[in-house]
């Protein structure tokens, strides 16, 4: 009979193992799952992960893709992760994503068609303050009245994709745009654009503050009190609270920063890559984005790497859907898939497995 | 605007019709709960079930089989949260995520062949001269056999839960896991029972949108049910009876937004279609402001894992 038996402490091998191993379990049960559809499995799973970076024809189009879409993705994961330490869940970053672009918008319509060097970093400044306060909508009221944050930020998605949709076709809507739903294009108004750095590399401010946020959140998290802090409380709440730390402050700080940093991954998204608010303009990055920092294990460099993973897969995605006819969704299923294999693998991390013989009542 | 044209026994009919899926998946997921384990997929399980139960119903042409059809795809998916939460430990609420995400995700691509197909009509029930109350027969003797199996299955669940000892023993678990297993009780095939349960009535209540509510297939057509569903079982403080009020709720806001819409109110459309996710917000704040700390009437060992060590 097999028996498990807990680890005091995680087994540091296996936290490291088990995002490698998942990602290969997803793509065996994932080519399943296309050829149970009746599509070539190995071509499938070739699309997703091998031609966008490297097939002649694609490859100069889609590996500039890759940092486009890493880059909210690990932007916003960042910020997730924080909340996720101290058992803080954050699950509507699609909603402060959303509400930031729409923040930001809001100032760059109002600026529109003047020109200025202040314009831009106030964008910024908006959309930082829009994600944040929607993020603090459900910590608030976790605060105030302990109202469970995962089903209110959740909530608040659809909240803001329905004034998502209000804007794009109502208060928003390019006066110029011939009755077209959708804004102004901010990428094309010189004073709020947020184009390319480097061409041909995919790289925008939003992916140079993406890799900031990477290496502040390591800082944070290794040297800094609040990081000390927020990975207490995760693991012993009681011993945080003995110590001083306030759990109100902490869940505060958390939703307010990851609704922060989704925010401005929204504002860069809608001034570079996205380029307007449109209807259709929320992608679920911010879903993404749970899978993107439980697969980098709560850990900056590992998001930093699973955002890469998972921006693959987007592109891989788009590729499929236009080579082999695959929805779009499919790779919602296929990103669920990995959360799955990772959180069944996770029980290496947290056990031992033994064999042992059926133990009898004494 | 015109509010005249809005006739209060219709609107009640288009209530109950509106209010069953999230009934139906909202009475699953209190059973679930009751055992103690917290199962955040039911929007993936309802959109799950929508799906097959839309494609069955289909292919075999009777919306019976259909239903059916919804249950099993659910039960089915649930049985991969149950897999992962009581046999490997898994986070619950991390796992119900991934649930949703894949469900979402399953579902478009299984669905893909059958945007725009027709689903076989359900027949209303003859109740003979019940149907022709005026007023009061319109609003609750002209519906289909699902709106009544969602009635009898409150009843049903709120005789089992209190009256019968196999209830008993589910609470039990639900409240204390430990002591539940040191009475000899198998906690772990108790709970994936009771996820089971959970998933067909989730699937159901999918395939009662896709089949009756709207009826047709749509890429995410779900929007949000399944997450009112979990809201509305805090709500209920996790009693089927209140269950049933809290869906009523809901369906009448949803109707009423509806309804709105079409009469011609000067708000926009999108902002009306926000009330029922703040009216659900709103909800959950004033039962967690009543209930102090911790949620009045929850269970005991909501979404801890049970590792048995002896």
């Amino acid at each position: 009979m097999i028996r498990l038996e807990k680890r005091p402490t995680p087994s540091r091998t296996w936290v490291a193992v088990t995002p490698v191993l998942a990602v290969l379990l997803t793509m065996i049960a994932g080519g399943l799952m296309f050829w149970a559809l009746g599509k070539n499995p190995f071509e499938a799973i070739r699309t997703i992960f091998w031609d966008p970076l490297f097939n002649e024809q694609f490859a100069a189009y889609s590996r500039p893709q890759l940092l486009v879409k890493a880059g909210p993705l690990i932007l916003i994961a960042i910020g997730l992760s924080l909340g996720f330490r101290a058992g803080i869940w954050n699950i509507g970053a699609e909603g402060q994503y959303i509400m930031g672009a729409i923040a930001g918008a809001a100032v760059g319509l109002y600026f529109y068609p003047e020109p200025g060097w202040h314009i831009f970093p106030l964008m910024v400044a908006a959309g930082l303050v829009g994600g944040m306060l929607w993020g603090l909508i459900p910590g608030l009221l976790k605060v105030w009245f302990g109202t469970n944050e995962i089903l209110v930020s959740l909530l608040l998605v659809y909240v803001a994709e329905s004034l998502l949709a209000a804007m794009a076709i109502g208060k928003m809507k390019n006066p110029d745009g011939g009755g077209f739903p959708g804004s102004r294009n901010f990428a094309k108004y010189e004073a709020s654009a947020n184009p390319e750095l480097i061409a041909g590399t995919g790289m925008h401010l939003g992916v140079v503050t993406a890799f900031i946020a990477v290496i502040a959140a390591y800082v944070l998290l290794q040297r800094h009190m609040l990081g000390y802090n927020i990975r207490l409380t995760g693991q012993a709440p009681r011993a945080a609270r003995f110590s001083g730390v306030s759990p109100a402050a902490l869940v505060l700080i958390c939703m307010g920063a990851s609704g922060a940093l989704a925010g401005m991954a929204g504002l860069f998204e809608v001034t570079g890559p996205g380029g307007q608010i449109s209807i259709d303009f929320a992608s679920g990055y911010g879903f993404t984005a749970v899978i993107v920092a439980l697969l980098g294990r709560l850990n900056p460099i590992g998001i930093l790497l699973a955002g890469l993973l998972l921006a693959l897969t987007y592109i891989g995605g788009e590729l499929a859907q236009f080579m082999l006819s695959l929805p779009k969704a499919s790779i919602q299923a296929f990103q669920g898939m990995l959360l799955f294999f990772l959180l069944a693998l996770d029980l290496l991390s947290n056990y031992r497995i033994r064999l042992a013989r059926r133990e009898v009542a004494r | 605007m015109n509010l005249s044209a809005i006739d209060f026994w219709i609107l009640t009919a288009s209530l109950i019709v509106a209010s069953t899926p999230i009934l139906l998946a909202g009475l699953g997921e209190l059973v679930v709960e009751r055992a103690g384990v917290l199962n955040l997929g039911v929007e993936g399980m309802m959109i799950t079930g929508a799906i097959a139960g839309f494609a069955t119903a289909v292919h075999s042409g009777s919306p019976l089989i259909g239903f059916a059809g919804g249950a099993a795809a659910g039960a089915a998916m649930s049985l991969i949260f149950a897999v992962l939460t009581q046999y490997l430990l898994a986070n619950q609420m991390a796992t119900g995520l991934a649930l949703t995400l894949f469900g979402l995700g399953f579902s478009a691509l299984v669905g893909q062949g059958y945007v725009g197909a027709k689903p076989p009509m359900m027949g209303k029930l003859d109740l003979g001269p019940l149907s022709d109350i005026p007023g009061f027969g319109v609003a609750f003797f002209r519906h289909d056999l699902m709106v009544y199996l969602s009635f009898a299955a409150v009843v049903a669940i709120w005789y089992f839960l209190s009256r019968t000892r196999a209830g008993l023993v589910l609470r039990a678990v639900g409240e204390n896991h430990d002591a539940a297993h040191a009475l000899g009780y198998k906690v772990v095939r108790i709970r994936i029972l009771a996820i089971m349960f959970g998933g067909a009535m989730a699937g159901l209540g999918g395939a009662y949108l896709s089949l009756i509510r709207v009826p047709l297939w749509t890429e995410g057509m779900t929007s949000g049910a399944g997450w009112i569903a979990v809201a509305l079982v805090v709500f209920a403080s996790w009693k089927p009876g209140r269950l049933l009020l809290g869906a009523w709720i809901f369906g009448g806001i949803t109707v009423l937004q509806l309804n709105l819409q079409v009469a011609g109110v000067q708000i926009p459309t999108e902002y009306l279609s926000m009330s029922p996710y703040l009216i659900t917000i709103l909800v959950l704040v004033v039962m967690s402001a009543m209930g102090g700390r911790k949620a009045k009437g929850a269970p005991g060992a909501l979404g801890r894992s049970f590792h048995a060590t002896h």
